[in-house]
């Protein structure tokens, strides 16, 4: 395979799709460096699968521009498709084969010369952990083997772009950490575009992440930007005793002044458990400790509140929800609270 | 078509593997056999006026209308079923090549199962002594006509493969399309109302696509230009359509 062009491995720019009058991707546009991870959230039908889709080449776009490793899609579909390694969402595979049969038919259409596929394939099997399995049909496999085999299948041919329709679904902790780790080690080298429900796993492996509502990117850049910029500030967990008011003041002498989202009732100590959420991003914690202390109140507990990519997305999706329905007289919701880590 | 001899070549070798190929190859040996027996017993009893190889072809639509949608329905209909025309297409592979592959391995097999009644004659050759017992030219009329035919039905098979998800729909309406064709034309073509003369030019026309009448030229020695021209433009047709039928599937979801 020749050295592709210098340019960004994916550029989508203004896509649009349509089927039969109803809109699945609306004005989409975003772009994909060579060797990064990305990761593609959207609640179901957002139109995660119909990008997708259509940047492989097997959809046609209603409108819009997407280029590949340089080439655009309309005009040169086998350029692009000698550059994608793509498994679709549920991972069909053909139920009468044998592993490595598989694999070598793949590879043959892939276009990887006869001498280089023996060896390829035993180094796929390997990264795949699929040895002990290669000569066993496909069929008769289980679920996390068939996944594993997709993910071999789209890696095979080592193209610049990757393109996985969620990869780690149905399997075991043990099989995701397999997943979690092929996909990190293909960092650098290939540009793989990954979509997912489970957010932890999005967040531990991608470098960026692309939030999609109602066929629109309502959200997009690092897990650490899209907090700040989607929830905005930061919470805090504080156990403390002494008396409200002089916590109230304390509170108040910060700008901008953090405020006790929650506060619990206190225990036989005395302690009780407060929420404070600040609006702004930077560390409070240690002047907040300070000022407490020097109040006089008594503190137990102190910890930065450290809201995961799934309020991420909630409050993400919310926002769109709202901005997308026609009638909206209620205000915009607060964002919620960050879980304690 | 860089792909096509990848894709002919897994297909057939799919073909090869599967069990129901061999339970499929079985049974239409055993048909043609009994086929076979039968006309040998009729002219065990009294002599005939016509070759028993031009009779053995005259009951090729019994493997047709079955051996057809068998081989076919499959092709097409389970990949979209199962979702693996996705990963097949979104490889440098184009539609056509995956059409004809498949075309192409369907073909090689029916015409591989029809050989190989071949043995029959060999058989009859060697036990019943002496080349007077029939006229080996008949019987190369007739594969000449199972091969060219062939083309086009395996075609139309895999025109029905393209159009349905399900692979028992795609049997039955291949079932139909050949049967319209076998029967259809040759019911039209003794149709009393067809006899007017204003309509000259479509009696013209449904007796230019008699099977049957092709089938009787071809064993006379008869290869006449225009029934090849048929069948290789319906064969055409068929795949182009199944092409088509598979693209627009794309397009329409």
């Amino acid at each position: 395979m020749s050295l592709p062009p210098p340019e960004p491995a994916i550029v989508v720019e203004h896509l649009t799709k349509t089927f039969a009058g109803m809109v699945a991707v609306n004005d989409i546009s975003f772009t994909v460096g060579k060797g990064e991870i990305i990761g593609f959230l959207g609640p179901n039908g957002a139109g995660k699968s119909t990008t997708m889709r259509i940047l492989t080449g097997y959809l046609p776009a209603t409108s819009g521009k997407v280029t590949l490793c340089g080439f655009p899609i309309t005009t040169r579909p086998d350029e692009v498709k000698r550059r994608i390694g793509y498994m679709p969402e549920n991972n069909p595979l053909p139920e009468d084969m044998r592993v490595s049969e598989y694999l070598y038919f793949r590879g043959r259409l892939k276009e990887i010369p006869r001498r280089k596929l023996g060896p390829r394939i035993d180094e796929v099997l390997e990264l795949c952990d699929l040895k002990r399995v290669r000569h066993k049909i496909i069929g008769k496999l289980s679920k996390g083997f068939r996944q594993r085999v997709g993910i071999a299948e789209a890696i095979l041919a080592e193209p610049p772009v990757i393109i996985m329709d969620e990869p780690t679904i149905g399997l075991d902790p043990h099989q995701i950490l397999i997943v979690r780790d092929l996909i990190a080690s293909l960092r650098g080298r290939m540009a793989v575009l990954i979509s997912s429900h489970i957010l932890p796993e999005i967040e531990m492996t991608c470098d960026r992440v692309l939030i999609i509502n109602q066929g629109r990117v309502v959200a997009q850049g690092t897990p650490a930007a899209l907090r700040r910029e989607i929830l905005g500030g930061s919470t805090y967990e504080l156990e403390v005793a002494g008396e409200a008011g002089a916590l109230a003041a304390v509170l108040a002498g910060f700008d901008p002044p953090l405020r006790a989202t929650r506060e619990g009732e206190p225990d036989a100590a005395g302690f009780r458990a407060v929420t404070l959420a600040a609006d702004r991003d930077e560390e409070l914690g240690e002047p907040l400790l300070r000022a407490l202390l020097a109040r006089g109140l008594r503190v137990r507990g102190l910890s930065r509140g450290h809201p995961t990519l799934e309020d991420v997305f909630l409050a993400a999706t919310r926002r769109s929800w709202d901005a997308v329905l026609p009638p909206a007289p209620r205000p915009a919701p607060a964002a919620p609270t960050g879980k304690v880590a | 078509m860089k792909h096509f001899f990848t894709i002919l070549s897994h297909e057939i070798r799919m073909l090869l593997v599967s069990p129901s190929t061999y339970l499929a190859a079985v049974l239409f040996l055993a048909m043609m056999g009994f086929v076979f027996t039968g006309i040998l017993d009729i002219y065990s009893q009294a002599p005939q006026e016509i070759s028993p190889g031009s009779v053995f072809f005259q009951y090729f639509w019994l493997p047709v209308l079955f051996m057809v949608p068998l081989l076919t329905m499959k092709s097409l209909a389970e990949e979209r079923r199962l979702g693996t025309m996705e990963t097949l297409l979104t490889t440098p592979v184009t539609t056509s090549e995956v059409v004809l592959g498949k075309y192409g391995a369907a073909y090689a097999l029916y015409v591989g199962l029809w050989a190989s009644t071949g043995g029959f004659f060999y058989i009859l050759k060697k036990f019943a002594g002496g080349v007077r017992v029939f006229d080996p030219w008949p019987l190369v009329g007739g594969y000449l006509f199972i091969a060219v035919s062939g083309l086009f039905f395996i075609a139309v098979g895999i025109l029905a493969s393209s159009l349905a998800r399900n692979q028992a729909v795609a049997g039955i309406l291949c079932f139909s399309m050949l049967f319209a064709l076998i029967f259809g034309s040759w019911y039209l073509g003794n149709a009393a109302w067809l006899k007017a003369e204003d309509l000259h030019a479509l009696r013209t026309a449904v007796n230019y696509g008699q099977i049957f009448r092709h089938y009787e030229d071809f064993t006379r020695g008869v290869v006449d230009l225009r029934q090849l021209l048929f069948y290789l433009s319906g064969t055409v047709l068929a795949l182009i359509f199944s092409i088509l039928s598979v693209e627009a599937k794309l397009l329409h979801g």
